[in-house]
């Protein structure tokens, strides 16, 4: 969290390079090779291995806690020990065969069907967050770069407004000024009103270039409409910048949403996010430090694993090799 | 460039009062009767309309937000006019009654501690790493420090802040708990406790940092005139120190103009994190309390930051690159 602002400028350098020569016809062509430069790559193939574990996990969690026996908000008395200030029972957090990663100390939860019911709802978020700024984004920049003129000014002051926000200490102010019922879903817009302007400063420039293309140039001349010519010619070759875009967004919005879980004005209890269990270990991590490692680590994993995902595309993109 | 200038600030000085007023929209519209709360328990609709009386909640709010907006400049008073708050008045706490503006000054110093050590630490890390990478491309050096960059940036700041603390105080007892000691107290205990939330604040700053230098010095580097330098038989450190620095590090200063008037918010973290009471910490405890004066306050703080930061960069670009400063001229 406070995301660096060299995060975003790394972003940046996404610019023409790769969607440069490409019209709509080589997209098909260029998603196999893309498919196939990623699958030769052995780190990416882990990452992308490890979001799909957590997409599964979290799709099919109320399957999981039935199968494993208990649920996000069972409270298991037997599994604590109240002699030793409400401390799991055995080894490495109170893990056995009945509570697969252990049990909450103080109420004895069950952190396996936590993390599984958590993974849903930090993935929910982050890619609503991600679907929805990447939306805004896409039309903004789109309306910015294509028409220009009056329409530029506006939207690119109110980027400029939204961006001279700090925007952490921003989204968790205005969480807290509003009332807690539906957190997910202020979360998501909070998030979204704060993040698109830095995606749709780059489809704004891009589209500048596009633009100025002769086969745009070739598309006017033929006839075509505006709303056509950024639908068939224009949208098509932002594609790569959008996935690369896009994938690296995600790993920011999980963080963000688990800052400010953690911070207690993100998900509200008892619904559990990762960020919020680390929150809550925080008070434990010294003597019982399973409880602050595993949301921890599935956490890092995560954003690790987008990371990855996203730094590979960027390299695959721009060096062209797609082509 | 006076104009230039004057055309900048006067932008800044708008884009701040909108800030202020997109914020008191959502402090005192939007969120609850702050009367109510300061009430408590025990409470009569009387004294409720006294509070509110008092504190101005019941004008219009056009005039409530012109009396927040003129008592940072002028002052205000609350109440028949017996209380009076002096020239930069934000307001008072709900909770502790405190003046803001003084509960800000008080704690600032501890935060910009945190924030100018932190920053000293990543630009040294940061760059260093990164252009010993460069040089050094593919070996064993670069790869293991890209790959702890890379974990770096992946790592939330209070999973390394409790992982740091576990191990470096809890398990090795190398560093105490951190607490906000002065400098002039003894230099000593200082570095010792602000080392760690250094440490924390640094680490994400510092991963980008590296991996940024790394890019643009091995960009600057496959240029033509470090090639044309190389060429003229000038001696490596000198291609590089004379050359290749200057072009790759010229964008890092104004990521770091941004990253640094933006560091209220990391800092926030960090500081809820080790207990120390800055302003980032003020922040975080009046959330949980619903203190609005104070988070308004420090809201407008760190927008009044990033703005002046933005300003800063545009400048410092002028000055560091002289090809904007030849177009501007």
């Amino acid at each position: 969290m406070g995301i660096p602002a060299g995060l975003e400028t790394q972003i940046d350098s996404v610019a023409p390079g790769g969607s440069e020569e490409p019209t709509a016809t080589a997209g098909g062509h260029r998603q196999n090779a893309l498919r196939r430069a990623l699958r030769s790559d052995a780190a990416v193939l882990v990452s992308a291995g490890y979001i799909v574990l957590v997409l599964l996990v979290a799709v099919f969690a109320p399957l999981l806690t039935k199968i494993s026996g208990w649920g996000p908000l069972e409270f298991d008395q037997s599994a604590i020990d109240p002699n030793l200030g409400s401390m799991p029972k055995g080894w490495g957090g109170g893990i056995s065969g009945n509570h697969w990663l252990g049990v909450e100390p103080g109420n004895g939860r069950d952190i396996f069907a936590r993390i599984v019911y958590g993974a849903r709802v930090s993935m929910t978020i982050a890619i609503a967050a991600t679907a929805l700024t990447t939306l805004i984004a896409v039309i903004c920049g789109l309306l910015a770069g294509f028409y220009g003129g009056k329409i530029d000014q506006v939207i690119s002051r109110v980027m400029d407004f939204l961006m001279a926000f700090p925007a952490l200490i921003f989204m968790i102010a205005v969480l807290s000024a509003l009332p807690a019922e539906n957190r997910q879903y202020l979360l998501v817009l909070v998030i979204a009103v704060f993040g698109w302007p830095y995606l749709a400063r780059i489809v704004r420039s891009q589209t500048i270039s596009l633009t100025r293309r002769e086969f745009v140039e070739a598309a006017r001349a033929s006839g075509a409409s505006g709303p056509r010519i950024v639908f068939t010619e224009i949208l098509p070759n932002l594609r790569s910048t959008l996935i690369v875009m896009t994938t690296l967004a995600v790993p920011g919005y999980i963080g963000t949403e688990a800052g400010l879980s953690f911070l207690g004005v993100g998900v509200v209890p008892p619904t559990p996010s990762w960020g919020q269990m680390i929150a809550s270990s925080t008070h434990w991590y010294a003597v019982d430090p399973a409880y602050f490692i595993i949301p921890s680590a599935c956490l890092f994993l995560l954003v690790l694993s987008f990371t990855v995902l996203g730094d590979r595309l960027r390299v695959i993109v721009d060096s062209g090799e797609v082509r | 460039m006076a104009r230039y200038i004057a055309g900048r600030i006067g932008a800044m000085i708008l884009l701040l009062f909108l800030v202020c007023l997109f914020t008191y929209v959502i402090f005192f519209v939007l969120s609850p009767d702050p009367a109510v709360q300061i009430c408590g328990k025990n409470c009569t609709p009387d004294r409720i309309n006294q509070i509110r009386e008092n504190l101005g909640l019941d004008q219009p709010f056009l005039t409530q937000f012109w009396t927040f907006l003129s008592g940072i400049f002028v002052g205000r008073t609350y109440g028949d006019g017996s209380i009076v708050c002096s020239a930069p008045c934000l307001g008072y706490s709900f909770q502790s009654s405190e003046p803001v503006w003084d509960m800000i000054t008080a704690r600032l110093p501890v935060s910009a501690t945190v924030a100018v050590g932190a920053a000293v630490l990543w630009l040294l890390s940061g760059i260093s790493a990164g252009l010993i990478s460069a040089l050094k491309q593919r070996t064993w050096w670069d790869r293991s420090a890209m790959v702890v960059a890379l974990g770096g940036i992946s790592i939330p700041n209070y999973v390394v802040a409790l992982l740091l603390q576990y191990v470096l105080v809890v398990k090795l007892k190398l560093l105490p708990f951190p607490q906000p000691v002065k400098f002039t107290d003894s230099p000593g205990l200082w570095f010792e406790n602000y080392l760690m939330p250094w440490l924390v604040l640094s680490f994400a700053y510092s991963s980008v940092y590296a991996r940024l230098t790394r890019a643009n010095v091995i960009d600057t580097m496959a240029e033509n005139y470090v090639r044309t330098a190389r060429a003229k038989g000038l001696a490596n450190a000198l291609v590089i120190r004379r050359h290749a620095l200057r072009p790759a590090l010229t964008p890092l200063a104004t990521i770091f103009a941004m990253d640094f008037a933006g560091l209220l918010g990391g800092a926030l973290i960090t500081e809820t994190v080790f207990g120390l009471n800055g302003v980032g910490k003020m922040a975080a405890d009046s959330i949980t309390k619903n203190d609005q004066p104070v988070i308004m306050a420090v809201t407008l703080l760190a927008a009044f930051l990033v703005i002046v930061g933005n300003i800063v960069v545009d400048l410092l670009y002028g000055l560091l690159d002289p090809r904007v400063r030849t177009a501007s001229a």
